[in-house]
């Protein structure tokens, strides 16, 4: 007696299976979210290897299931009701029986797909053995909670198991960036979330359809609980269909091949892959890049947040360490979870790096990933996370810049060297009332319409895409207003100055105008970082993005003015905010980060897209490609001359080549006679704490230890106590103002 | 044998040195931070991203604010060219931001052919019109 209890064999299993049925709570699993690599091969798809293994086969059913696939995106982004669907924010994909995603459509956003793999993988651990639930064919799942695995809640997931003979032998996804989705604000992105309850919609993986039928009951309970419902019956429909057309090619393909050759295509497409990614790491030179970067606020008051990156590459291997990386923000929603990141540097390998490469998870299964739990990159449990976008965007950047200084000195590559993209969503969210009486929120499609980047031989593309989804439309604007109540004045007009410059210049960004026009109720909101510190760097030697602000013009209705006197109006954001044409309206700039405010009619809104980075020195830039931009009105006589260094008539745009290349030369020499060597400088501009100036969150010169906001105090990474908890910005302005009024008081009794 | 790391920056892997890529200036060590062998200069970041909007009138202006972003400007000693652009909060420290193994890397390129120009990439080539 005394002993510990030794419970082994039956006793064991026992325990397991009681403990297992007796689970309270089927949170997300530990051990399946924390695993974005290949899981084992099965004794069947063993099998079927063992049966089907000539390349050449198993490539043409590879391409006649894609091509299913590519069909039903086809049908994803026709059919589809939300905005995100009709411009690319979408995707479908086949998975293989253990949920590993192993063809993803060719189009639409790669982060979507990659993230099913652990909702089916709960759906198959937990839901297979449940007498309640089950998998039958017919079957269909949906889920939106991003903690089960989505890249935040405002996308919605539906997944269907593939039979054949009574048996699962693959999975099929459709997902939308739905938008709305009940949360505290509308469409689906709420910054003003403080609790993971203010995010809306939390659906862990369900069953909602049976026999291909979806049940009204749930759809309606669905329905009810946002503020599109509409919307959200047409998008389950349309993803159940994408669905079965999966299951359909799938099921041709079966006929034609035979399920073995089906299912060994699905895993050796995955372990292929992994295979070619490590035969190609292999040609990156082995070490070590280190990049920081810095967002500016967390949608509701601005601080300095600090996304660290080491990236190590050594063998057939790469690791993302972002230790050192901020702690998290438990009453805000700007924390982005680890499998996003991971996600999201699926998407930079895939169409960044290697778009030779089949869109498949198995292009991480080389990859490591190292976080400080918790931080801002992989939050607690209960931590917001619904615009984890503010976070995992920089993370993403930050790997996009690692991986280009690992890329450039390959002398075998398979795609071009790029400056960084613009990485910030960069649009407006509205939601109220339509001039046709609908309830909306949701989000533009100018989200899509980040600048590139530059590359070494190649300015970037203006307004091209986002950094998610490559293949994304921004959409036509007299389209859009058919359906909401505002306009955009000014729109996808290229902003002067708004460039990443460089020896190659960035792709630039657009401004938007916008006024709301025929509704009672309708708002708008914004949630982009970048009014502080920019968004983005250069590359080798070029600059980065521009800041970012919101410009507002209050008390004035424009379309009045457009009636009366049109020739008064303005067509930039610039000759707006610095003419002031309007003598009796209140102009104003705020961070791009607006809470959802109703909107009065003709009142103006106002943003730009970003550009893409420069690459190179820009005193390097040829004269006659200054010259074009000049004359394309993409930059002003100032940057031509205060950045570009060219000597020109202004009338003509003619190149005084020789005046040019004297100018160059003397900002050389004025570049080196005012810089210092580095350890010089480091010794005056080194110092060992933030300025005190700026809240400040994230590692300093030690990335164990990080800032919580105060410079003066340090916390072992990952283990801030207390936790970091954010005034409500309402308060700071209230106790500010009630200690000015106290001040005021005093004085009026002295 | 000369390895282009990056657009402005060149290893001599004999050397085991950092060289300037515009003028082959020599920047130190390769096992070490190639800053070292550079000038830097910190700039006011409206210096070059200056504002749009009258900085008078408004907060946000499309510059970065001072007291939270500097510029930091990396370049040759010898031929002034502009290496590296690095943007950083005010007093924080630069990052090592390239550190290799050399002897892996020279041990790749033992077995490579030497380039004599960076090797940029495949060409794009648009898809033809199927309409």
């Amino acid at each position: 007696m005394g002993d510990d209890m030794d419970i082994t064999g039956a006793a064991s299993g026992a325990v397991d299976a009681f403990l297992s049925e007796t689970n309270l709570y089927l949170a997300p699993d530990p051990v399946i979210m924390n695993n974005h690599g290949l899981e084992p091969r099965t004794a069947y798809e063993d099998e079927c290897i063992s049966k089907e293994s000539d390349p050449v086969r198993l490539e043409i059913v590879r391409e006649r299931i894609l091509a299913g696939v590519n069909e039903s995106f086809e049908m994803l982004e026709n059919m589809g009701a939300a905005p995100g669907a009709k411009w690319g924010d979408c995707v479908s994909a086949v998975y293989t029986e253990s949920g590993d995603l192993s063809l993803a459509s060719s189009g639409g956003v790669v982060i979507f797909c990659n993230l099913v793999q652990y909702p089916i993988k709960f759906i198959r651990k937990y839901w297979s053995k449940d007498k309640t639930v089950g998998i039958n064919e017919g079957d269909v799942f949906i889920v939106n909670d991003a903690r089960y695995g989505q890249a935040h809640n405002t996308d919605q997931s539906m997944m269907m198991p593939v039979f054949h003979e009574g048996k699962i032998v693959a999975w099929a996804g459709a997902t939308v960036h739905e938008g709305e989705n009940g949360a505290i604000e509308p469409g689906g992105m709420p910054s003003l979330a403080e609790q993971i309850w203010d995010e809306g919609l939390k659906m862990s993986p369900f069953k909602v359809a049976e026999n291909y039928t979806l049940r009204r009951d749930l759809v309606t309970f669905l329905q009810n609980s946002v503020r599109e419902p509409k919307l959200q019956y047409a998008d389950m429909k349309v993803k159940m269909y994408v669905c079965r057309r999966i299951e359909t090619r799938i099921h041709e393909a079966i006929a034609e091949y035979g399920v073995e050759a089906v299912v060994a295509a699905l895993r050796m497409n995955l372990e292929d892959t992994d295979a070619e990614v490590r035969r190609r790491l292999k040609e990156w030179p082995d070490g070590t890049v280190r990049h920081s970067w810095w967002t500016d606020g967390t949608l509701r008051e601005n601080v300095q947040i600090k996304i660290n990156l080491e990236l190590t590459k050594k063998g057939d291997e790469l690791t993302f360490d972002y230790r050192g990386s901020s702690p998290e923000f438990t009453n805000r929603s700007n924390n982005s979870l680890d499998i996003t990141v991971k996600g999201m540097l699926a998407q930079l390998f895939l169409t960044f790096i290697w778009p030779d490469i089949p869109r498949n998870q198995g292009v991480l299964a080389p990859v490591n990933f190292i976080f400080d739990n918790p931080s801002v990159l992989k939050p607690g449990f209960g931590t917001p996370s619904a615009q984890s976008m503010m976070t995992v965007f920089t993370a993403w950047s930050a790997g996009q810049v690692a991986t280009m200084k690992f890329l450039y000195s390959n002398p075998h590559k398979y795609t071009r060297v790029l400056a960084p993209w613009f990485n910030m969503i960069n649009t407006f969210l509205f939601g109220g009332l339509t001039q046709h009486g609908e309830m909306v929120g949701n989000v533009c499609a100018d989200i899509n319409g980040m600048g590139g980047g530059a590359l070494a031989d190649r300015d970037g593309e203006h307004g091209c895409a986002p950094i998610f989804a490559t293949m994304s439309d921004i959409g036509e604007q007299e389209f859009i207003e058919e359906e909401v109540p505002f306009i955009q004045i000014v729109s996808k007009k290229m902003m002067k100055d708004n460039q990443g410059f460089g020896r190659q210049r960035g792709g630039m960004g657009y401004q938007m105008v916008l006024a709301m026009r025929d509704s009672d109720a309708f708002g708008f909101m914004l949630t982009a970082m970048g009014a502080k510190f920019p968004n983005i760097p250069g590359l080798f030697g070029g600059y980065g993005c521009p800041t970012y602000p919101l410009a507002r013009i209050r008390g004035v209705n424009v379309f009045e003015i457009l009636k009366n006197d049109p020739a008064s109006f303005r067509y930039s954001i610039e000759e707006l905010m610095n003419e002031r044409p309007f003598p009796d309206a209140q102009y104003s700039t705020h961070p791009m980060t607006l809470g959802y405010t109703l909107a009065q009619r003709g009142e103006l809104y106002m943003i730009a897209q970003g550009t893409g980075g420069g690459f190179g020195d820009p005193l390097e830039r040829a004269p006659a490609d200054v010259m074009r931009d000049m004359d394309e009105g993409l930059i002003s006589d100032d940057v031509a001359w205060r950045i570009y260094r060219v000597v020109y008539n202004k009338e003509t745009l003619h190149v005084d080549e020789a005046a040019t290349a004297k100018a160059r030369d003397e900002a050389r020499r004025e570049r080196i006679a005012k810089s210092k060597p580095f350890d010089a400088f480091c010794k005056e501009w080194v110092k060992d704490k933030p300025s005190g100036k700026v809240p400040y969150f994230g590692s300093w010169d030690d990335k164990t230890m990080v800032h919580a906001g105060d410079p003066d105090k340090l916390h072992p990474a990952g283990q801030v106590v207390p936790p970091v908890v954010m005034a409500h910005p309402l308060q700071v302005k209230i106790d500010k103002l009630e200690a000015e009024l106290a001040e005021c008081r005093k004085s009026g009794n002295r | 044998m000369k390895v282009f790391f990056t657009a402005a920056l060149t290893i001599d892997l004999d050397k085991e040195t950092w060289e300037c890529a515009g003028c082959g200036h020599e920047l130190g060590s390769a096992r070490d931070n190639y800053k070292k062998g550079l000038l830097v200069r910190d700039r006011e970041p409206s210096e070059i991203h200056a504002p749009v909007l009258d900085a008078e009138r408004y907060e946000f202006t499309f510059a970065p604010d001072g007291d939270w972003c500097r510029i930091l400007e990396y370049c040759c000693p010898e031929c002034g060219r502009l290496a590296e652009v690095e943007y950083l909060p005010p007093g924080h420290p630069p990052a090592h931001d390239i550190d290799l193994d050399i002897d892996a890397l020279k041990t790749q390129w033992a077995a490579r052919e030497p380039l004599s120009e960076p090797a940029l990439g495949p060409e794009f080539v648009a898809p033809p019109h199927s309409h």
